[in-house]
């Protein structure tokens, strides 16, 4: 073999594409490197609920197999990448980290699927969730929460910490997330990796187990913007099965990191989201930053955005709302679990024995608020209100976007916190997303890009970058040269400096990394 | 069951105003499903046409079938409605083994069309106008099937069989206004609505409205008002119930006319009515109490984040607009005029929901007479006989050959009767019935005439009679013919050659 | 103050078909009632003239054509099931009928 594992799982997905398009290495030495990485750290992080090592050995062996006819692949052919358990695999398991579809595996696959096979990259497994993409920390996941790369004590954010923390570890160059109120920027957040949360209708939601479909994207997870940027290109576009995807052109993301420049760029700093209930080491490499960024010519403004206490509100209106009527289906009778009462009984008697078993605390907890927040009597005052908000949140967005090009703010008002610290309290947990869910209610894109450990733990923090509905590019100009000015005045990548999973086997990397 | 008391109608009627409402559910025959690009068919294998829109498996995701939105705008217009300029499609939340999704994707607030009404004939040829308060697009539901309870119903099943072909066939469900004063004829009026209602689908072409197969399905709200004195303010409005399977237009009529009995006799007798749904019974001509409507029917509607308002343009309501067919009122005094009927011959098809069948006979090559002999005569009382619906029985292309075969001289009526209760009978074409049976008239003279030469050899005072010119004796004879060839004669060529016969010797 | 009780959340559990205990729905109807309490707030500034928002980017008439595509076979379709015959989804008696 004529590289370690441990060098190629420590590649960028754009790296590693090179090297197989140019046969330095082959698909399959690329993807059993990242098996074997998932091996030796995966007992420990729980990033993965399947893999399908032989499977995926077989669609990396076909995409060798194709590239050794002369055929002209898809530049990402051959890397290897984790799918959030959310999205519907036809070859693997999909439970949407809840026991009621446990084992089940779906007829069809996600849009999004459908793209990356075509595209020849290689799904490597699927990877840990809250239930339904309900929560912040994965710790609502019914197969046991994952842990955080950085401390294992702490949690990876949510309620996509599996595939955050499978790219944070090096389980995969790559991963699919979906961000209904912060589920892919949080865990980049906390987890020192990149994610992105695409405008609402720009990557297909066709295959997403829906959680709020007003309110779900896809996105990609990495630990390079330029690699979420490929991913982006790969995945985004138009689905005829999704009503609500939208028809743009787009333009390239990758090429908006490549030619990233902020000179001139208007920079809005959300005053809400810079100082009250945000931890002070989150706060000081946040200001450390802006300042990089102003250093390279971008003009730094405030902007308010008066309504986002009550975007909180309405997001735990609406989000639950949603959910109750999208979870309906988990009924026992056409897929999924099904548990019968002692004794037996009615349909009606099975669905609910089914689904009292079936769904966790947070699932049944959300439920029964959405069916409250929809009921006869109660939805004027709740989920109207709450819909009406939303067109609140929008204006605010209009304004502050006639001011400024991009808006930026902390992505989550505190470092990765420990497993067990929230879960007794919703409400603090739900607190958390104050930053993200603002950019879901307005169907606008957003990007999260570490900047750095907080001074008190040396845990990451990450910048959260908004941009207008449909300029996904701006968020890949802006956070690609963050990056690299950052990377530039570090000397390292920040993930470099995450702890070593495996030590017997990462002592030659680490010396070339720090 | 136990049979309920019921007053005499015409009393009934004296003491109470009925007040009567209709939804009416029709099945649009698009090629495909509403939300999915299954195949619009649920006849064949079940679970054979989903996709998994249709079974609501996790992850998928509605589209709206464009046409079916044509469809529902042109019979929004048909309807005399308003077509909105936005509508929006919503989620009614309920739990139901036949609905994939928990929620079924229907319109709530923002229909499609709203605001019409529909002119609608009674039976003596007054028109009737019925309000019509909206049109709204949603999707079916899928099919249930009990096992092992004593009659095929929900009570006492062991288990229920779901096949979901049907979940997801496009319907637009019509909901009229409150209609007062239908008074006596509300029976009639229910009955005509309905099958006014199925006219104008047949003719704007969206949907096969075969009520016996559930493509049109009517609910039937009724309830009754006491009558005041004059002068008097009029009695608030009666709890009202909502009468479900009415599955023809037949019992459309009788299940209106036993509901007012049923609710007179108990608010005369000082009970009350219990606001729940009903369901007919075809066989017993009775309907049963279902499931009461109380406050747990929330259905939690709210806007399908998954689908986008429904905006149509005034180009497009003006085009589907130009290409309206002709009202069905319309066109049935073009036909009557077409078919040259009397008034009572029309009527008398009309009344029996023969319209179409007519029609479609008289396209397959019938004349409108023996169209509506063969319709409303033989077929309608073979139905009736049968608790059917005539068009559930026999196509108007089978009739239109029947009377084919007549007018060729090939069957007389007598065998035409039979070969009707042969095609009734599954047995084939008319043409195949007559082969099958051997039941062609005999029309070689030969046999005749050796069966006539037999009869009047066997009845000599006949032929004498004949012979002295008393033509009418011939009866006996010919009666006697047609006897010996067991019907399968031409009585008319029979009298011919037995008079030629007779006047030869 | 939220008013929720506990019969309230009884209710909501059986429009939701979620077999709750006496325990969780005694938690629920306390936790629900602080989550409403910090929720409520959006009524505040819902005021008549603001209209709804129900999806992020406006769109209409998105529609498809009448068109048919493949469908799944039964035994795909079947192949997730709790119980079946073989070509039809098998459940238990039904107590209620349909709406």
């Amino acid at each position: 073999m004529a590289h370690h594992d441990h060098e190629l799982v420590r590649l960028s997905a754009d790296a590693l594409a090179q090297k197989l398009a140019s046969s330095e290495i082959s698909a399959v030495e690329a993807t059993q490197a990242h098996l074997d990485r998932i091996a030796a750290v995966d007992g420990e992080v729980h990033a993965f609920l399947h893999t399908a090592p032989d499977l995926s050995l077989a669609t990396a062996a076909a995409i060798d197999q194709r590239r050794a006819a002369g055929e002209s692949l898809h530049p990402l052919a051959g890397v290897p990448i984790a799918i959030k358990d959310v999205i519907v695999t036809n070859d693997m398991p999909t439970t949407s980290g809840s026991r009621i579809l446990e084992g089940w595996i779906p007829p069809y696959d996600a849009t999004v699927m459908t793209k990356l096979r075509a595209a020849g990259l290689v799904p490597i497994g699927k990877t840990n969730m809250d239930e339904f993409a309900m929560g912040s920390s994965t710790e609502h996941s019914a197969y046991g929460p994952t842990h955080n790369p950085w401390d294992l004590e702490r949690i990876p954010g949510g309620s996509g910490g599996g595939s955050a923390a499978a790219v944070a570890s090096f389980e995969a160059p790559l991963a699919l997330g979906s961000d209904t109120g912060g589920s892919i920027r949080q865990p980049a957040h906390v987890t020192g990796t990149v994610g992105v949360k695409p405008t609402y209708g720009g990557v297909s939601r066709y295959g997403a187990i829906a959680l709020a479909s007003s309110l779900d994207q896809i996105g990609p997870v990495s630990r390079t913007v330029l690699d979420s940027a490929l991913l982006h290109d790969v995945i985004g576009g138009h689905d005829p099965r999704d009503s609500t995807s939208l028809t743009d052109e787009w333009p390239s993301m990758a090429d908006a990191v490549r030619r990233a420049d902020v000179k001139g760029l208007r920079i809005g700093v959300i005053s809400q989201l810079d100082g009250q209930g945000f931890q002070t080491g989150v706060l000081e490499r946040f200001r450390e930053a802006l300042d990089v960024l102003a250093a390279a010519g971008a003009e730094i403004v405030d902007v308010s955005l008066p309504s986002l206490e009550y975007a909180i509100a309405a997001y735990y209106l609406i989000m639950p709302a949603e959910a109750s009527s999208n979870l309906a289906k988990f009924d026992s009778v056409r897929f999924g679990l099904r548990v019968n009462p002692p004794g037996g009984g009615t349909v009606e008697d099975v669905m609910s024995a089914t689904r009292e078993v079936g769904f966790g605390a947070e699932a049944k907890r959300r439920i029964i608020l959405g069916t409250y927040a929809l009921s006869a009597g109660y939805y004027d005052a709740y989920y109207g209100s709450a819909q009406k908000v939303r067109t609140l949140v929008q204006r605010d967005f209009e304004a502050a976007f006639g001011q400024a090009d991009v808006l930026v703010s902390p992505t989550a008002p505190t470092t990765a916190f420990k497993l067990g610290q929230n879960t007794g309290d919703p409400m603090a947990m739900y607190l958390n997303d104050i930053a993200t869910i603002p950019a879901n209610l307005a169907g606008i894109p957003g990007i999260s890009v570490p900047v750095g450990l907080a001074r008190e733990d040396g845990l990451p923090v990450g910048i959260q970058f908004l941009a207008p509905a449909r300029h996904d590019a701006r968020l890949y100009n802006v956070g690609g040269a963050l990056e690299r000015m950052l990377e530039d005045s570090w000397g390292h990548t920040l993930i470099s400096l995450a702890p070593d999973l495996a030590p017997g086997e990462m002592t030659a990397a680490q010396e070339g990394a720090v | 069951m136990a049979t309920a008391k019921l007053m005499d109608f015409d009393k009934a009627l004296e003491l109470f105003e009925p007040v009567l409402g209709f939804e009416v559910h029709v099945e649009l025959n698009t090629k495909t499903k509403m939300f999915s690009d299954a195949p619009n068919y649920f006849g064949g294998e079940p679970n054979t046409n989903i996709t998994p829109v249709d079974l609501g498996l996790p992850g998928s995701l509605p589209v709206v079938n464009g046409e079916a939105v044509r469809y529902s705008i042109s019979l929004g217009l048909a309807l005399g409605c308003s077509i909105a300029p936005s509508s929006r499609f919503a989620r009614k939340n309920y739990f139901y083994p036949d609905l994939a999704k928990n929620y079924q994707i229907s319109q709530y607030d923002e229909p499609i069309a709203f605001g019409g009404s529909v002119e609608v004939e009674l039976p003596d040829g007054r028109f009737f106008t019925v309000p019509i308060e909206r049109a709204h697009m949603e999707e079916d539901a899928g099919k249930l099937t009990h096992v092992g309870g004593a009659t095929g119903r929900i009570q006492g099943a062991e288990y229920s069989l779901v096949d979901y072909n049907r979940a997801g066939v496009p319907l637009v469900e019509i909901v009229t206004d409150i209609i007062y004063g239908a008074e006596k004829d509300a029976p009639e009026l229910a009955k005509a609505y309905v099958a006014t209602i199925r006219d104008i689908v047949v003719s704007l072409g969206i949907s096969d409205a075969r009520m016996e197969r559930g493509n049109l399905r009517c609910d039937a709200n009724i309830s009754l008002r006491p009558r005041t004195a004059p002068g008097e303010p009029p009695a608030p409005l009666g709890t009202r119930t909502e009468t479900k399977n009415v599955n023809s237009l037949r019992s459309v009529e009788r299940a209106i006319r036993y509901e007012i009995q049923r609710q007179a006799q108990i608010l005369a007798d000082g009970g009350t009515i219990t606001q729940e749904t009903r369901h007919w019974h075809e066989d017993t001509g009775t309907t049963s109490a279902g499931r009461p409507k109380s406050d747990a029917d929330d259905y939690r509607y709210f806007p399908e984040p998954d689908l986008l308002p429904v905006v149509p343009s005034a180009e497009l309501i003006d085009e589907l607009r130009a290409a309206l067919p002709e009202a069905p009122a319309i066109r049935r005094r073009r036909l009557k005029q077409e078919w040259g009927f009397t008034d009572l011959e029309f009527q008398d098809v009309q009344n029996a929901g023969l319209l179409v069948e007519v029609t479609d006979t008289v396209a397959a090559g019938a004349s409108p007479q023996a169209a509506r002999k063969w319709w409303s005569g033989e077929i309608s009382r073979i139905a009736n006989a049968r608790n059917a619906e005539p068009s559930s029985l026999v196509s108007p292309t089978d009739v239109a050959a029947l009377v084919t075969l007549i007018d060729s001289g090939a069957l007389n009526d007598r065998l035409a009767r039979q070969v009707l209760e042969g095609v009734i009978d599954g047995e084939g074409s008319p043409q195949e019935v007559v082969d099958a049976r051997g039941l062609a008239v005999v029309s070689d003279d030969g046999a005749l005439i050796a069966a006539i030469d037999d009869a009047l050899a066997a009845q000599p005072d006949v032929l004498a009679k004949i012979k002295d010119g008393k033509v009418q004796a011939a009866g006996a004879v010919i009666g006697a013919v047609m006897k010996a060839m067991k019907g399968q004669a031409d009585a008319a060529r029979v009298r011919e050659l037995v008079l030629e016969r007779a006047s030869a010797d | 103050m939220s008013e929720i009780t506990q019969e309230q959340v009884a209710h909501l559990a059986n429009l939701a078909r979620i077999a709750l205990t006496p325990h969780e729905i005694e938690s629920l109807t306390s936790e629900l009632g602080s989550i409403v309490d910090n929720v409520a707030k959006v009524s505040e500034v819902a005021t008549p003239d603001v209209p709804a928002t129900s999806h992020p980017i406006p769109l209409q008439n998105v529609y498809r054509d009448d068109v048919p595509g493949a469908t799944l076979t039964t035994e795909q379709a079947l192949a997730g099931a709790p119980d079946h015959d073989g070509s039809r989804f098998r459940v238990t008696a039904i107590l209620g009928e349909e709406q």
